[in-house]
């Protein structure tokens, strides 16, 4: 008397890591560039990215080839998003006010935001000082080059949103910059 | 299109996500207002000064390959997984198998005494060698491939006859533990009718008969000789498992002790 043999299960084989190396390691600039942003920390980037990867390689059966940046950003995304639960709850919970410099209507003119192009650390602690949810749209758009459509599909907003926060954001960024070179001057 | 429509549609405007009748009408408006062309040249600036690669990070260098060790190690441990819960599924059932047999058995033994208790031991190690499909641990009709096979395993070593002539072949051998005891098996065959024949060392004592009985349908033969005790099961019958009794102690006395 024999027991029945049951079919093996298939297991992720050699074939599935070298199509998973193939698809989506190539993305890891994004990847973390977009965690750099996210979480402001390089460690902490590599540790989200790390654990975004792993993310990936287990929901890798759900990723039927496409845009695999796209796919891997929106992991990435989800993993800083938790990860900023987690750790800097607080940041979530920062309002966008708008007046936050009094500043309403002013703006770098444009050959000021010229001049100052190598003056790199302005525009970057601007950036960082934007709350997490217009970062990102800043990021996805103006870093990444990536469309209203695919934002609002990594972001999962409506585009409609994806402009209205873009819009906001630019706006912010140009008040923030306009006072720090103001008061610089 | 009125100011107010082109600085809403503005930012839409320099992300090229408008269609290409309002691209046009906004194109046509900014080059004859001057109120929107400036708020337009400062969201050009602001996107020139943001797209600098200066503000892109870079990865470090490790980082890609401490991520490959990472899915790597997800990777092995999910074949691990499956692997295991499969070892675990198969030794489950086979324990379910032992189990079930053991419970018929049980009523059984509840009769016998202690001595008895070592023949259904003896029984079940017969029909757990048959239900698993792990009669043998080595396969081999060759006595010089099976016997070999035995050493380092055990502290003995066990005779291994052959009897082809007799016609009872050699089918393989294997290790079993009865309580603490390690015991040698090996297996024969004549016809269908699968034999188990256990050995472990006993006290020396003078060769006497053998002596059988029968639990289950089974029939077992005990007899000890040159130090060591032999229990031969099958469900052969009782005339033919006696022949095969005579035939390895044919061989098994010619046997330097």
């Amino acid at each position: 008397m024999m027991l029945p043999r049951c079919e093996r299960p298939t297991v992720p084989d050699e074939s599935t890591l070298r199509r998973f190396e193939r698809a989506v390691l190539p993305h890891l600039p994004a990847a973390y560039n977009m965690a750099r942003w996210l979480t402001r920390n390089d460690h902490d980037a590599e540790d989200v990215v790390q654990e975004a990867y792993v993310r990936a390689f287990r929901f890798f059966d759900g990723f039927h080839g496409g845009d695999g940046r796209a796919w891997l950003l929106t992991i990435v995304r989800h993993t800083c998003y938790t990860w900023l639960q987690h750790n800097r709850g607080h940041e979530l919970m920062t309002e966008f006010d708008e007046e936050i410099h009094n500043l309403d209507g002013e703006a770098a003119n444009p050959e000021t935001i010229l001049l100052h192009r190598t003056n790199q650390l302005l525009l970057r602690q601007a950036l960082e000082e934007l709350p997490v949810e217009y970062r990102e749209v800043i990021i996805l758009r103006e870093l990444e080059g990536l469309s209203y459509k695919e934002i609002a599909a990594i972001a999962d907003l409506p585009v409609g949103t994806v402009m209205s926060r873009l819009a906001r954001a630019r706006k912010r960024l140009q008040q923030t910059l306009a006072h720090r070179l103001h008061t610089e001057v | 299109m009125s100011c107010q429509e082109v600085q809403d549609l503005l930012h839409g405007y320099v992300d090229g996500e408008l269609d290409l009748v309002r691209t046009l009408d906004i194109e046509r408006h900014l080059r004859d207002c001057s109120a929107c062309a400036p708020v337009h040249a400062q969201q050009q600036a602001l996107r020139s000064a943001l797209r600098d690669s200066a503000l892109y990070f870079t990865p470090p260098e490790p980082l890609e390959s401490r991520i490959l060790v990472a899915v790597q190690r997800v990777s092995n441990a999910n074949t691990w997984t499956w692997e295991w819960s499969w070892r675990w599924l198969s030794l489950g059932a086979a324990v379910a198998c032992v189990a079930i047999v053991l419970w018929s058995v049980m009523p059984l033994s509840i009769e016998f005494s202690s001595p008895d208790h070592a023949l259904q031991e003896l029984v079940a190690g017969h029909v757990r060698s048959l239900m698993v499909d792990h009669l043998t641990d080595v396969t081999s009709s060759d006595s010089h491939t099976v016997k070999p096979w035995f050493e380092g395993k055990l502290d003995f070593s066990p005779p291994v006859p052959e009897l082809t002539m007799q016609g009872f072949r050699l089918v393989g051998g294997r290790l079993e533990y009865f309580g603490k005891q390690p015991a040698a098996v090996l297996v024969y065959q004549r016809r269908e009718h699968v034999i188990n024949l256990f050995m472990w060392p006993a006290q020396p004592q003078a060769g006497g008969n053998a002596t059988m009985v029968t639990r289950q349908g089974y029939h077992l033969a005990h007899w000890q000789v040159s130090g060591m005790s032999y229990w031969a099961v099958s469900n052969l019958n009782q005339a033919e498992l006696q022949e095969f009794v005579r035939a390895v102690r044919q061989q098994t006395s010619a046997l330097p002790s």
